[in-house]
């Protein structure tokens, strides 16, 4: 029977109440006493010198408070970089200064000019469109290897180059997987392109500026995943500010997927013009200033090679990836295509040698970071499209050679520097061969030609690595943060329990699932439990929710927490029965005497702890409240097995999805249903990648798809019911819930399972030329590459 | 959006002189306009709501001929004209989403003649004659390129009349992002011979494909166009489409347009 609490199982999101019944608290919904607005005038072209801004008509409009434009930024602290990547030759990356306002040039379409502070937001837009901006335009790098050519236009002249990095990862390895590749058998080579994205979360996000003249303190209200860490880098890097005298706060967050990580410059703007005019200051995106501002994700652009003898053993693997920054490094832009990206360039499998090149450029275009899965999927994408193009011309079945290549052995050393603690991927495969009905494809394809429908089958795997950590590793690499997760565990005088968490959730349920593991170790029920996130004032500090940490990493500072206060809620029970605290138990919550029919509840020793009447408090304080910090030992590494089905209509160059599954090992599972809505969810975002989204910018740097009249988001209908399973289950060894995370895995593993789909369509239908299509894999793409 | 002054005539009349002062405009469901005005992108001094007219709405069949009121929405159409003319309800009720259907109007629709809506082909198809406050218009003197139709400045669709083709249908391609047509054709086949309208496709906007007409004049089946082709020429070229890709869209969706009606 189903378990109806408690770890396994499927307890209802209790955050939805106020969800769907529109009694969340979201960013814009604070409005305080006294507020004003404001509106950024934002660049209208990609690349410009700034010769002079001219807001004096604009600032005796009515209702105008004040306009703000680089030169109040001048002494302050630019929007700092969370990670330094050191290249091949030793030397760190480029890190040029990225201003608050823009000052001096502007170097993508959106990048803020000036603001307007108003009364109302009507008069901040009426105003902000009276400001006469002084703009030379200058020619625009937006193609990779065009900023990267000789005489290429600089987006940054003090950088020298368009050139952030060049790393080689592992760089010992090069020269050997040069020359095994060179003496291989057969070699498969791809180019292809991952393309880049707008992170639309349903909640553009917004920013909310306080000051209190009386006390000195400033308030941040922000859309953002990581609150503490927004305090930290806005307090000590750009504002000056210190975190006594900062408070910032992430209310209800309406979604992330890696944008809400970053520190953007709305919220060093909203703080500083709070202060600086003694008003709550008040900023929200409009859905078109958010695709020009919000950071992009992905668009890497890379060749990949896979050595494999006769019979199919990967020998080698060598890429060379360019990878666009856009126009500033914004917070974790470096480590994306280098330490998220390179260490999962193993995969499932066994490939002695590998290498990967990545050279990160700098570009007139909206700054590109974190975006669900972030690195992971670029590394799933290239080597699941490859090891299908292999199959195919090594004449393999592609579940074969997988498996003939999977990592069976654990734990597992890769040559990408990380070490996969557990897994087992063939029982996935297994799983997924059973719940896709992969014997049943021929039928189908039947049917469907009968349709005059090309039916195809894509599979694949994927491994990905979450709770990146740990912070001394980390920190050799390049990070400037470290990668803990903290909780405190605060139970109250009648055994209610309050857990401040320094994860932060924005649609993944924490509210639910946190409360079952407590419920469960004490044996109380998780109505007992409520979860308190999102405020610098009331929680520990801690590095917020991406990832895929939250559980593996947040989770077991919970655990950690708890079982401090379960340590010392048995010593007070032991003095209150007057036995050994050695011999005390607790299950169902009641501590009992070993042994003994002698018990006393949860409730009374709680009581105890805060009514110190019988107590010892010659041994103990009273109260009963702990802290842990959590820094892991390792990454986890969650993994699976994905197919797809689709039928192409060769007349039209549609595809429509009709069947998709997926075999996941998250280990432990706490609440099945969440994490089938987060398999639902990220499939649904990599079908988005696969077949519809696709960020694009003209020659002069314009971004073509700024409202979603041509950015396509995937609907409804473009996406199948799915088959998901987690039943496959290792759990991760190192962390005390055995749990690894599954947020990103479905947004990681389904790209390459559409296109590779698609592409088996193709060549069953007859078009073997089509090797190939770039993503998204638009009707119009797939057409052509069937005219060739 | 700027501030405008907005008034909600009950009649035509009302409306006709409400529209009659400087930079005033009229405003159907919104669905185009009020986007428009939220981007800043125009900014009339004055809106007239045709929304109370009740004299603007509704779908009536008489005498071979589907009347439709000016301020009637797609969601109205879709439900009211499914019995007398399922093609144009079928069309109707894949607009947009259920919101757009609820508010988005024909006379709007017709009025803003964007090159990638639906209605324009369904109006040239069956040769529809657009009824105003002041005139009657038949269809083929009506549209005038991109966004551009006969109506002059403050005049108001109030009704559409089709007379209703003995077969027809629309076969709709979707713009992978906005979902308007990326290629959408209208075939209607009436005692007066066989009028085959295209949408999306074209620079120029809605267009009948006169060589496709003749064609299925002598054969109405879908056969009867397969060897047609249509030039690439005059095609829009977009991030979702060549031309090439838009102009050979017009023959699937041709042919699959006439396997339906
Ligand atoms: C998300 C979305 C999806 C859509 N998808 C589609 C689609 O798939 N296919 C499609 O065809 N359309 C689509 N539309 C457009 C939709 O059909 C609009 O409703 C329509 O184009 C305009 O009608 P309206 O009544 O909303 O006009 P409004 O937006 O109010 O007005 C549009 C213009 O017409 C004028 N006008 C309005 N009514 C009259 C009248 N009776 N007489 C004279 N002038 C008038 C106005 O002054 C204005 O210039 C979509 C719109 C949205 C927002």
């Amino acid at each position: 029977m189903p378990k109806d609490s408690g770890i396994g199982a499927s307890v209802k999101r209790r955050e939805d109440v106020r969800f769907l019944t529109g009694r969340g608290r979201y960013t814009d919904d604070i409005n305080l006493r006294g507020q004003a607005h404001v509106a950024f005038l934002r660049a209208n072209v990609a690349h410009g010198r700034l010769r002079g801004v001219d807001v004096a008509a604009a600032a005796a409009m009515p209702g105008v408070l004040r306009i703000f434009t680089g030169a109040d930024f001048a002494a302050v602290g630019g929007l700092p970089c969370g990670w330094q990547v050191t290249g091949r030759d030793g030397q760190v990356m480029k890190e040029p200064r990225h201003p608050v306002l823009a000052a001096g040039k502007v170097r993508h379409v959106g990048d803020p000019i000036a603001a307007v502070v108003a009364e109302t937001l009507e008069a901040a837009r009426d105003a902000a469109e009276a400001i006469v901006a002084d703009i030379e335009e200058l020619p625009a790098v937006i193609d990779m290897r065009g900023a990267l050519a000789a005489g290429a236009p600089l987006v940054h002249e003090e950088a020298g180059t368009n050139l952030c990095f060049d790393w080689g990862f592992v760089e010992d390895n090069r020269a050997a997987t040069d020359a095994a590749i060179a003496a291989a058998p057969h070699v498969t080579t791809l180019d292809l392109v991952n393309n880049r994205l707008i992170p639309n979360a349903m909640e553009p996000r917004a920013a909310v500026g306080d000051y209190n003249p009386a006390t000195g303190d400033s308030t941040l209200y922000t859309t953002s995943q990581n609150p503490h860490v927004i305090r930290l880098l806005m307090g000590a890097f750009v504002l000056g500010i210190p975190e006594h005298k900062l408070r910032v706060v992430a209310p209800d967050v309406g979604g992330g997927f890696g944008s809400k990580i970053f520190h953007y410059a709305e919220e060093a703007f909203v703080t500083f013009a709070a202060r600086a005019l003694n008003r709550p200051v008040k900023w929200t995106a409009q859905r078109s200033e958010s695709a020009l501002s919000d950071a992009h994700g992905r668009d890497h652009v890379t060749r990949i090679d896979l050595a494999l003898d006769r019979e199919g053993h990967f020998l080698a693997i060598r890429t060379r990836t360019l990878a666009n920054m856009g126009a500033y490094l914004s917070t974790f832009a470096p480590s994306v295509p280098t330490y998220l990206h390179g260490t999962l360039m193993a995969g499932n499998y066994r490939t002695p040698l590998i290498h990967v090149g990545v050279q990160a450029v700098f570009t007139n275009t909206v700054p590109v970071d974190a975006y669900r899965g972030a690195g992971r999927p670029e590394a799933t994408f290239q080597l699941e499209r490859v090891i299908d193009k292999a199959a195919r011309e090594l004449g393999i079945d592609p579940v074969e050679i997988r498996r003939r290549n999977f990592i069976d052995r654990f734990p597992y050393q890769t040559p990408v520097a990380v070490a996969y603690d557990t897994g087992n991927y063939h029982a996935t495969m297994d799983k997924l061969v059973a719940i896709a009905d992969l014997a049943g494809f021929e039928g189908r394809r039947q049917a469907s030609a009968r349709k005059g429908l090309l039916r195809g089958l894509g599979v694949n795997c994927y491994i990905e690595a979450c709770g990146i950590a740990p912070s001394h590793l980390v920190g050799q690499l390049g990070a400037r943060a470290g990668l803990y997760e903290s909780a405190t565990v605060r139970v109250n005088a009648t055994g209610g329990i309050v857990v401040m968490t320094g994860s932060h959730s924005h649609g993944q349920g924490h509210e639910t699932t946190f409360p079952q593991v407590i419920a469960d170790m004490i044996g109380i029920p998780e109505s007992q439990v409520e979860i308190v996130h999102g405020d610098t004032a009331n929680t520990p500090m801690g590095m917020g929710t991406y990832g895929s940490r939250s559980l593996a990493v947040g989770g077991s500072a919970m655990v950690r927490a708890a079982g401090k206060v379960i340590a010392k809620a048995k010593k007070i029970a032991a003095h209150l029965m007057e036995a050994a605290e050695g011999d005390i138990t607790l299950r169902d919550g009641k501590f009992t005497v070993a042994g003994t029919d002698r018990s006393v509840d949860w409730g009374a020793v709680c009581l105890a702890a805060y009514v110190p009447h019988n107590y010892p408090l010659a041994e103990l304080e009273p109260g009963l409240e702990e802290t842990a910090f959590y820094d892991p030992a390792n990454f986890t590494f969650p993994a699976g097995a994905y197919a797809c089905e689709v039928e192409v209509d060769p007349e039209t160059g549609r595809v429509v999805i009709d069947r998709f599954a997926a075999a996941d090992d998250f280990g432990n599972v706490v609440n099945p249903m969440i994490v089938d809505g987060q398999v639902h969810g990220g499939i649904g975002q990599g079908i988005g990648q696969a077949l519809c989204e696709g960020a694009v910018y003209d020659a002069n740097g314009q971004l073509v798809t700024g409202s979603y009249m041509d950015y396509a988001m995937p609907r409804a209908d473009d996406v199948p019911s799915y088959v998901v399973d987690h039943s496959c289950a290792t759990p991760c060894t190192h962390n005390p819930l055995g749990v690894k995370g599954c947020g990103e895995a479905g947004a990681i593993g389904s790209p390459p399972t559409v296109v590779n789909a698609v592409i088996d369509a193709l060549q069953r239908g007859g078009h073997r030329h089509v090797t190939h299509i770039d993503m998204p894999l638009s009707p119009a793409r797939v057409w052509a590459a069937i005219r060739g | 959006m700027y501030a405008f002054e907005f008034t909600r005539p009950q009649t035509v009349a009302a409306a006709v002189a409400a529209l009659k002062g400087a930079d005033a405009q009229a405003l159907g469901g919104g669905q185009t306009l009020i986007p428009t005005l939220r981007q800043r992108l125009a900014s009339p001094a004055r809106l007239v709501s045709l929304a109370a007219i009740a004299e603007m709405r509704g779908v009536a069949a008489a005498g071979g001929v589907l009347t439709v009121g000016g301020g009637t929405t797609h969601a109205a159409v879709a439900r009211e004209a499914a019995a007398p003319f399922p093609a144009l309800a079928r069309l109707a009720g894949r607009i947009g989403d259920p919101a757009v259907r609820s508010r988005g109007t024909i006379g709007g629709s017709l009025a803003n003649n964007d090159p990638s809506a639906c209605y324009p082909a369904a109006a040239l198809a069956a040769a529809a004659t657009i009824v105003t406050d002041r005139r009657e218009i038949a269809v083929d003197d009506f549209f005038r390129g991109l966004f551009a139709t006969a109506l002059a400045t403050g005049e108001i669709i109030t009704r559409v009349r089709f007379p209703i083709p003995a077969r027809a249908a629309y076969a709709k391609f979707l713009q992978p992002a906005s979902r308007f047509a990326l290629v959408g054709v209208f075939v209607a086949k009436s005692s007066a011979g066989v009028r085959v309208a295209v949408t999306g496709a074209a620079e120029r906007g809605v267009f009948r494909w006169t060589a496709a007409e003749t064609a299925l004049a002598a054969d109405f089946r879908p056969e009867a166009v397969k060897g047609l082709r249509m030039a690439a020429e005059g095609m829009i070229g977009d991030l979702h489409g060549s031309p090439e890709y838009r102009a050979h869209l017009v023959g699937v969706m041709t042919a699959r347009a006439v396997a339906a009606a």
